[in-house]
C-alpha cells in the first residue's frame, strides 16, 4: 500500500510524534522546528484527505487491520476533512508566529515543553475531529484539554494559573458528563463505532438511558464549546494565557467541539430525534440568542482588548449553535462555515493583539496588558497592526466583502426559510453590538492622541505581521470567494442530513 | 529516614525483588494478568522506595532527571514507532499482523514491544511526579 493510503492517521501521529521528540532533544529551537514540520505536515495531509474526500467519496481507515465495528476506525467525510483543515491550517500559521513571541512570554527553559505541548494539543483536535469511535473522541478530547491546561498555565501573568486551573475544572466536568454519556450510549447499544451505534440507536431510540445519554453529551460538549451560561472557563483563559495559545485556541478548540456536537446529533442520534422529537431546538435557539446579545454587550465594557475578544468569541459562538438549531441545510451550511470564518478572523485578531502586547513590552520585562489606556493612537505607531485588527474586526461584524458576512447571510437565509423575521431582526441588532465593540478600538487607535512618553512603542516585526496578516488575508478572500469555504460546507451539510435520513 | 537501620537493611534485601518483580509483570502480560502500565507503575515503587529511605538526591544519581524525561517520551516514540513498523511493512498503523510471518506470532511480537514502551513511560511519569513533589520547597530533605 502506498503513502497516501494511510493519511487518515498520518494525519494523527504526525503531529504526535513530534512531541515526544521535541522532549528528547530538550532545545528549544530543535522542538520549534519539529512541532512546526509536524504541524506543516499535518496541514499537508489534511489538503491531501480533503482532495480525496472531494473525490472519491468517505475514507475509511482500520486502526491495525481490525474490521470496524471491533476495531477502531477512523473516518474522513466531508465535514471532516473541512475541520481538519482548519485546525491544522491555525496551527501551521501560528507556529511559526510563536517563535518570536514566546522568546519573550515563557522563559527559555520551558520552550521545549511549550512546543511539546503544542503538539500534542494539535493531535488531539486532530484525532478528535478524524476518529470514528465514540471512546477513542474521549481519549483524543482528554490528550488535548489536558495540553491545553498547561498550555494556558505558561502565560507571564500569574492569573493564567488561576485561569488554567478553572478550565481544568470545568472542562473536566464536561469530559465526565461525556464519557457518561458515550456510556450510557454503549449500554445500550454495545458498541462504540459511530456508524455501527447510529444503526443500533433505531431499535431504542426513544428509550430513557438513549435520552439521558443524549442530555449528557449536550450538556458536556457544551462545556467545551462554551455556549452562553457555559463559558464561564473562557474569557480568563483567553486573556491570560500566551497570545500564541490563545490565537490557536480561539479557532480550533471550541471549533472542534462543535464539530463534535454535529457528529453525535447527525450521524449517531439522528436528525428526527434531536430536532423533531425533543424541544432541544428551542433551547439552543434561546442560549444562543442570549449568547449573542449577552456576551456581546459585556465584550463592550471591557477594558482588556483580549478579554474584549474573549467574550466577543462567546457571543460568536451564539452564531454557530443558532445555524444548529434551525434544523434545517441553509442553518447547518452557516454554522459549518461560521466555524471556518470566525476561526479565522478570530486568530488573526488575537496573532495582531499578541504583537501589539510585544511591541509594548520593553524587553526583560513583563509583558504588558493591552488595556485601552495604553493603546491611545495606537494606529501612528503600529500601523499595519491596528489595520488588521480593524479588518478581521469588520468581519466580526459581519460587513459585506468579509468572510463574517458570508456566515450570517446564511444564517439570516435560514431564518428566512422558516418564515421568522424576528430573528433576522435578531441577527442583524446583534451585529450592531459587534460594532459596538469593534469601534472601542478604533477609537481609541485612531482618533486619541498618543501619550507623550510614547515613543518607545514600534510596529511589530515582519516574522510576526506576516502570519496574522496572512489570516486577515484570508478573512478578505473568504469574503469574495466562497467556492471553498460555503462549497465545502454546504457538501458537508448535504452530507450530514442524507446520512441522517 | 537514613537513620533507621532496620528499613535500610530491609529496603536494601526488597528492591532488587521489587524490581524483578516488575520484569515478572511485564512479561507474564501476555499470559495473565499484568503488562506495561502495571510493570511501570511497580518499577517505579521501587525507585520511590529508595527514594524515601535514602533520599532523593541519591535516587537521582540512580536515574537523573534527564533521563527521565527521556523515559517520558521514548515510551511514547517506541509505541508509535511500532505503528508505524506496521504500514511500513505494508499493513495498516499499529498493524501487528505484518510484524512476522505468521500473524499470530507477529502479534504477540507487537504487543511485546507495545507493553515495554507502555512501561518505559508509566515509569518515566511516576519517578517525574514523584521527583517534582519531593524537591518542592525543603532543600534541607537532600540528607
Amino acid at each position: 500500500m502506498s503513502l497516501s493510503a494511510h493519511l487518515p492517521v498520518l494525519q494523527v501521529v504526525l503531529p504526535l510524534v513530534s512531541a515526544p521528540i521535541a522532549v528528547l532533544f530538550r532545545h528549544g529551537g530543535f522542538a520549534a522546528g519539529i512541532v512546526t514540520g509536524g504541524a506543516w505536515a499535518a496541514f499537508a495531509t489534511a489538503i491531501g484527505l480533503w482532495l480525496h474526500v472531494a473525490e472519491f467519496g468517505t475514507i475509511s481507515y482500520h486502526m491495525g487491520n481490525w474490521a470496524p465495528p471491533w476495531g477502531i476506525e477512523y473516518r474522513v467525510d466531508r465535514l471532516t476533512s473541512f475541520v481538519l483543515l482548519l485546525v491544522s491550517g491555525t496551527a501551521a500559521v501560528v507556529l511559526p508566529w510563536s517563535r518570536a513571541s514566546i522568546d519573550r512570554e515563557i522563559p527559555e527553559e520551558l520552550h521545549y515543553l511549550y512546543y511539546a505541548m503544542f503538539g500534542l494539543c494539535l493531535a488531539g483536535l486532530l484525532g478528535i475531529t478524524v476518529t470514528g469511535d465514540a471512546f477513542n473522541i474521549f481519549v483524543f478530547l482528554e490528550i488535548s484539554s489536558l495540553a491545553t491546561y498547561v498550555l494556558i498555565a505558561m502565560g507571564r501573568n500569574r492569573r493564567a494559573l488561576a485561569a488554567a486551573y478553572r478550565y481544568l475544572i470545568m472542562g473536566s466536568i464536561g469530559a465526565t458528563f461525556i464519557v457518561i454519556g458515550i456510556g450510557f450510549l454503549y449500554l445500550m447499544t454495545g458498541t462504540l463505532n459511530l456508524a455501527d451505534m447510529a444503526v443500533r440507536l433505531r431499535a431504542v431510540e426513544n428509550s430513557r438511558p438513549v435520552l439521558v445519554a443524549l442530555a449528557f453529551l449536550t450538556v458536556g460538549i457544551s462545556l467545551k464549546l462554551a455556549l452562553f451560561p457555559l463559558h464561564q472557563w473562557l474569557p480568563n483563559a483567553y486573556t491570560y494565557a500566551p497570545s500564541a495559545v490563545t490565537a490557536f485556541l480561539a479557532a480550533t478548540a471550541t471549533k472542534v467541539s462543535v464539530y463534535v456536537l454535529i457528529r453525535f446529533y447527525y450521524s449517531v442520534f439522528g436528525e428526527s430525534l434531536v430536532f423533531e422529537q425533543l424541544p432541544l431546538p428551542q433551547f439552543m435557539l434561546a442560549l444562543s440568542l442570549l449568547a449573542m446579545f449577552a456576551a456581546s454587550f459585556i465584550a463592550i465594557f471591557q477594558d482588556n482588548l483580549k478579554r474584549l475578544f474573549a467574550y466577543s468569541s462567546v457571543g460568536q459562538i451564539g452564531y454557530i449553535t443558532l445555524g444548529l438549531s434551525f434544523g434545517s441545510l441553509t442553518g447547518l451550511t452557516g454554522s459549518i462555515v461560521h466555524l471556518l470564518n470566525h476561526g479565522v478572523a478570530k486568530a488573526a485578531i488575537f496573532l495582531l493583539i499578541g504583537g501589539l502586547v510585544l511591541g509594548m513590552t520593553k524587553p526583560g520585562t513583563v509583558t504588558a496588558e493591552p488595556s485601552f489606556d495604553r493603546l491611545a493612537g495606537l494606529s501612528k505607531r503600529m500601523p499595519y497592526t491596528s489595520f488588521g485588527i480593524v479588518i478581521a474586526g469588520l468581519s466580526l461584524i459581519g460587513v459585506p466583502g468579509t468572510a463574517g458576512f458570508i456566515s450570517k447571510w446564511h444564517l439570516i437565509l435560514a431564518a428566512l426559510e422558516q418564515d421568522q423575521f424576528w430573528l433576522v431582526a435578531a441577527i442583524v441588532v446583534s451585529s450592531l453590538l459587534a460594532v459596538a465593540y469593534v469601534w472601542r478600538f478604533v477609537e481609541v487607535a485612531y482618533f486619541t492622541p498618543p501619550p507623550e512618553d510614547s515613543t518607545s512603542v514600534q510596529e511589530a516585526p515582519l516574522s510576526l505581521l506576516v502570519p496574522a496578516w496572512l489570516l486577515v488575508t484570508a478573512t478578505i478572500w473568504f469574503g469574495f470567494d466562497t467556492t471553498f469555504s460555503v462549497g465545502s460546507a454546504s457538501d458537508a451539510a448535504q452530507q450530514l442530513l442524507k446520512a441522517a435520513q | 529516614m537514613q537513620s533507621d537501620l532496620v528499613l535500610r537493611v530491609i529496603g536494601k534485601i526488597l528492591i532488587p525483588f521489587i524490581l524483578l518483580f516488575a520484569v515478572y509483570v511485564q512479561f507474564h502480560g501476555d499470559f495473565g494478568p499484568g503488562g506495561g502500565f502495571q510493570a511501570g507503575v511497580i518499577f517505579a515503587t521501587g525507585i520511590i522506595f529508595y527514594a524515601l529511605i535514602f533520599g532523593l538526591h541519591k535516587a537521582r544519581t540512580v536515574i537523573p532527571d534527564n533521563v527521565v524525561e527521556a523515559m517520558l517520551a521514548g515510551g511514547v516514540l517506541l509505541y508509535a514507532g511500532f505503528g508505524i513498523a506496521g504500514f511500513l511493512l505494508g499493513g495498516n498503523y499499529l498493524d501487528y499482523f505484518v510484524l512476522s510471518k505468521d500473524p499470530i506470532h507477529g502479534q504477540h511480537r507487537g504487543i511485546f514491544w507495545v507493553e515495554l514502551g507502555v512501561a518505559i513511560t508509566v515509569c518515566g511519569v511516576m519517578l517525574k511526579i514523584y521527583y517534582m513533589f519531593a524537591s518542592r520547597g525543603n532543600s534541607e530533605e537532600q540528607h
